[in-house]
Parts: structure tokens; C-alpha cells; sequence
């Protein structure tokens, strides 16, 4: 099959633009679906530590049933099944009325999935540290919010740096699955754009070279704090 | 929303099934095909030749920054053009798992390996073994038992990462379920036994999958 190259389909508009505002949303799902997947995750990662059954069983809870479902079953639950389990009007809110429900929902959708995975690392992080410091801790008469605060929560984060990394890193690739509930991201302008001008090699390209270059800035980016927080003597937690 | 009816359920069942079983044979070839490529790609980043080792550590670091879905889209596209013909959603999907997939294998069997003590290949060859008797009866045995819960894992990952082929069309669980639903008006509960049938599949998987570490746990 003969295939017609056209590369200065990426510098023309309207579809210069379309890819912009691709790279914006991408950007933008991920850092804001991070935000709710560090704090969140952090949180149920903590809680699956504490002492207390309830909590941890909890914690264990979120983690398995958000670990166990495919996050694009996830986004549909959220997008589609959601607004139809919840009261009439706040239902035909979600559905009418919010602005950029894609955005939010893929947010959400993001942010509740990756923060299973976090929780996982900040778990670790906190197991990897000798239970002889807590007791130490405890000795010297801290609460356990305080041996959290200045003894575990510290040296967790700086273990598991590398982890959250690449826990960043899936959440932006995984921002593409947004595509399937209508955000026009890289993934979905290039193919859109595709479909307008036959250009599929072209535009798949310019999306492979995005996403490869962010990573490459992050990671490179990333170097420097694991660098510069990595702890004397103790392990790191590498990404699975 | 409609209260559950379980004879429409199990009406839709036959269909269903069918999904799965290109859900299934989707996972079962992607990890065969992961596996092998991701094997062999292992080998070459451990390697002592070092165009090799740079040539397979570039292919792991270039599938692991770009979206799986994105990949999909390449080969749905590409692979009609090499053949001239269109082969459907099917083999293009299957093609970028298994690419995908071999990135991640290979990190995983590179781990593995790594993880056996270096005295260990020493104790092997003073023992008279030769460096291939070595790999294979003092090292590999070890790396594979040492990998396995990883492996799975992943493994667990494509069952679930599948579910992508979504976007080109292919009838898998998801997509069978999802014609289905919107067929019969049923959407929403469709989705719901989706998700219901995955995460207990998946749960059993990794109990499956906990229970053979701790029997050959090391």
C-alpha cells in the first residue's frame, strides 16, 4: 500500500492548535488526578498501618477493590453508572450541568485508581523502617501521631521517592484511557486529526514524541530530588 | 434505573462468555508472547556486549513511556498498511501487547536474575560447573522462583489491560457487555457485573498467585 507523507500536517492550523489543547488536558487531568492520588493514597497507605483492625481493613478494602477492576471499567462506573445511582438531581447535574464533566470525571476516575497503587508504596515505605525506631520513639514519650509525623512519615517518602515516581508517570500514560469518555487529550486529538487529514503516521508520531519527552523530563527532573533525598544507608523502593 | 433481573442476566450470558474468551486468549498469548520476547530481551540487557545491552535498555525505556492505548492505535493502523489488507482490532492489539508486555517482562526477568547472589555464580563455577551449567542449574532456578510473584502479577495486569481493545472495537468481556447493554437498554447494569466479574476474578487470581509464593518462596 502506498502511503503519502505529509509531515507539515503537524505545523498546520487548525490542527497545531487541536494538538496544544491536547497537551494542556493531558497535562492537566494528570496533575491534578496526582493530587488527589498522593493525598488520598497517602492517606489510605497510612491508615493500612495504624493500629487499629477497623481502619486497616478499611484501607485493605479500598485498596483491593480499586486494584482489582480495570481502570477503563472504572472511568465507565464513574461517567456512565454514577450519575444514575445517585439522587435524581444531583444525578442530572453530574450529567447536564457540570462543565467539563469529561475532565472531572477522568480526574476522579485517575486520581481514586492511582491512589490504591500509592497507598501500596507508602505502606511499604513505612514497613521498610526498623519497628526498633517506633519503639524508640514511643520511649522518649511521643504519641503515635508524633512518631508518624517526625519518625515514620519523613523517612517513608524519602524511601519511596523513585515509586512515586513511576506511580506519576502510569497516571499520565494513563491519562490517554479518558479518550473513551470524550476528553480531547494527545491520544484522542492525534487520532481525530488522523482521521481528518490520512495522516495516521504522522500525528501518532507527534503523540509518541510527546509522551516520550515528558517522561524524559520527568524522569531526568525526578533524578535530582531522588538525589538530593535519598537517605544515607537505607534502601530505596524501585517502581514494580 | 431498572432493579436487577437475573434471567436477563443469564439470557445475555452466552454472549458474554464469548467476550471472555477473547478477553482470555488476548492475556494468554500477550504473556507467552511478553514472555518470550521479554526473556530475550532480558538477555541482551545483561549482556557483556554493550551495543546489545544500550540497544535492548532503549526498547524497554521507549514502550514503558508511551500509553499501551496509543500503541494500539500505531498497530491498528500500521499493521493493514504492511499487509495491505485490514486484519482487525484483533492481531493489532494483540501485536502491542505483546511489544508493550515484553518491556515490562523484561524488567521483571532482569530483576529476577539480578537477584541472585553474585557468590552464588562464583560457588557454581569453583564447584567445576561451566558458566552455561551455572546459569542453568545454579541461577536460573533461583531467579525464576524469586520473579514468579511479579510475574503473575503483571500477568494480572494484562487480564485487566485488555480491556483496552475497547477503543478499536474488539469483542471482549468489556465490549461484549458494553453491545449488549446498550442493545437492551441495560447499560448501567451491565457495567456493574463487569466490574463485579473482574474484581473477582482478579481477587482470586492474586490469592492464586499468593499462595505459589509462599510455597516456593526462597
Amino acid at each position: 500500500m502506498r502511503y503519502h507523507w505529509n509531515w507539515a500536517v503537524l505545523v498546520t492550523e487548525p490542527y497545531v492548535y487541536w494538538m496544544l489543547s491536547g497537551l494542556a488536558w493531558t497535562v492537566l487531568v494528570s496533575l491534578a488526578g496526582w493530587s488527589i492520588a498522593f493525598s488520598l493514597g497517602s492517606i489510605v497507605g497510612i491508615a493500612r498501618t495504624v493500629k487499629q483492625p477497623i481502619v486497616r481493613a478499611l484501607a485493605g478494602a479500598y485498596v483491593e477493590i480499586f486494584r482489582n477492576v480495570p481502570l477503563l471499567v472504572q472511568l465507565f462506573l464513574w461517567y456512565f453508572v454514577l450519575p444514575e445511582l445517585l439522587p435524581k438531581a444531583a444525578g442530572t447535574w453530574l450529567k447536564r450541568e457540570l462543565p467539563y464533566a469529561e475532565f472531572w470525571t477522568a480526574v476522579v476516575g485517575l486520581g481514586t485508581y492511582t491512589a490504591c497503587r500509592v497507598a501500596e508504596q507508602v505502606r511499604a515505605g513505612i514497613h521498610a523502617i526498623a519497628g526498633g525506631q517506633v519503639n524508640a520513639g514511643l520511649a522518649t514519650g511521643l504519641t503515635t501521631w508524633q512518631v508518624y509525623r517526625h519518625i515514620l512519615l519523613p523517612v517513608a517518602y524519602r524511601i519511596i521517592v523513585p515509586a512515586l515516581t513511576s506511580e506519576f508517570l502510569n497516571i499520565f500514560k494513563n491519562s490517554s484511557l479518558a479518550l473513551t469518555i470524550g476528553l480531547l487529550e494527545v491520544t484522542s486529538r492525534s487520532r481525530q486529526i488522523s482521521e481528518y487529514t490520512y495522516q495516521p503516521i504522522e500525528m501518532f508520531t507527534e503523540a509518541t514524541a510527546i509522551y516520550c519527552v515528558i517522561t524524559l523530563i520527568v524522569t531526568a527532573g525526578m533524578r535530582v530530588v531522588e538525589r538530593r533525598s535519598r537517605l544515607p544507608g537505607m534502601i530505596t523502593i524501585e517502581a514494580r | 434505573m431498572a432493579d436487577l433481573d437475573l434471567a436477563y442476566l443469564v439470557s445475555a450470558l452466552p454472549l458474554l462468555w464469548d467476550g471472555m474468551e477473547v478477553t482470555l486468549l488476548l492475556t494468554l498469548f500477550g504473556v507467552v508472547g511478553g514472555l518470550a520476547l521479554g526473556a530475550v530481551l532480558a538477555v541482551l540487557r545483561l549482556s557483556r556486549a554493550k551495543p546489545l545491552a544500550l540497544l535492548a535498555a532503549g526498547y524497554v525505556t521507549f514502550f514503558r513511556s508511551i500509553p499501551i492505548l496509543l500503541g494500539i492505535f500505531w498497530f491498528y493502523f500500521l499493521v493493514p498498511l504492511w499487509l495491505g489488507r485490514p486484519v482487525g482490532g484483533f492481531y493489532a492489539a494483540l501485536i502491542g501487547f505483546v511489544l508493550f508486555e515484553a518491556a515490562y517482562f523484561c524488567e521483571i526477568i532482569r530483576a529476577g536474575i539480578q537477584s541472585v547472589r553474585r557468590d552464588q555464580i562464583l560457588a557454581g563455577l569453583a564447584s567445576g560447573l561451566t558458566y552455561r551449567q551455572t546459569m542453568r542449574m545454579v541461577v536460573l532456578p533461583q531467579a525464576l522462583r524469586n520473579m514468579l510473584p511479579v510475574l503473575l502479577t503483571q500477568s494480572i495486569n494484562l487480564f485487566k489491560g485488555t480491556s483496552l481493545v475497547y477503543v478499536v472495537g474488539v469483542r471482549d468481556f468489556l465490549t461484549a457487555a458494553d453491545i449488549i447493554g446498550t442493545r437492551d437498554n441495560q447499560i448501567i447494569e451491565m457495567y456493574c457485573f463487569v466490574a463485579v466479574v473482574y474484581f473477582l476474578l482478579c481477587c482470586a487470581a492474586s490469592l492464586l498467585a499468593g499462595r505459589l509464593q509462599r510455597r516456593y518462596a526462597i
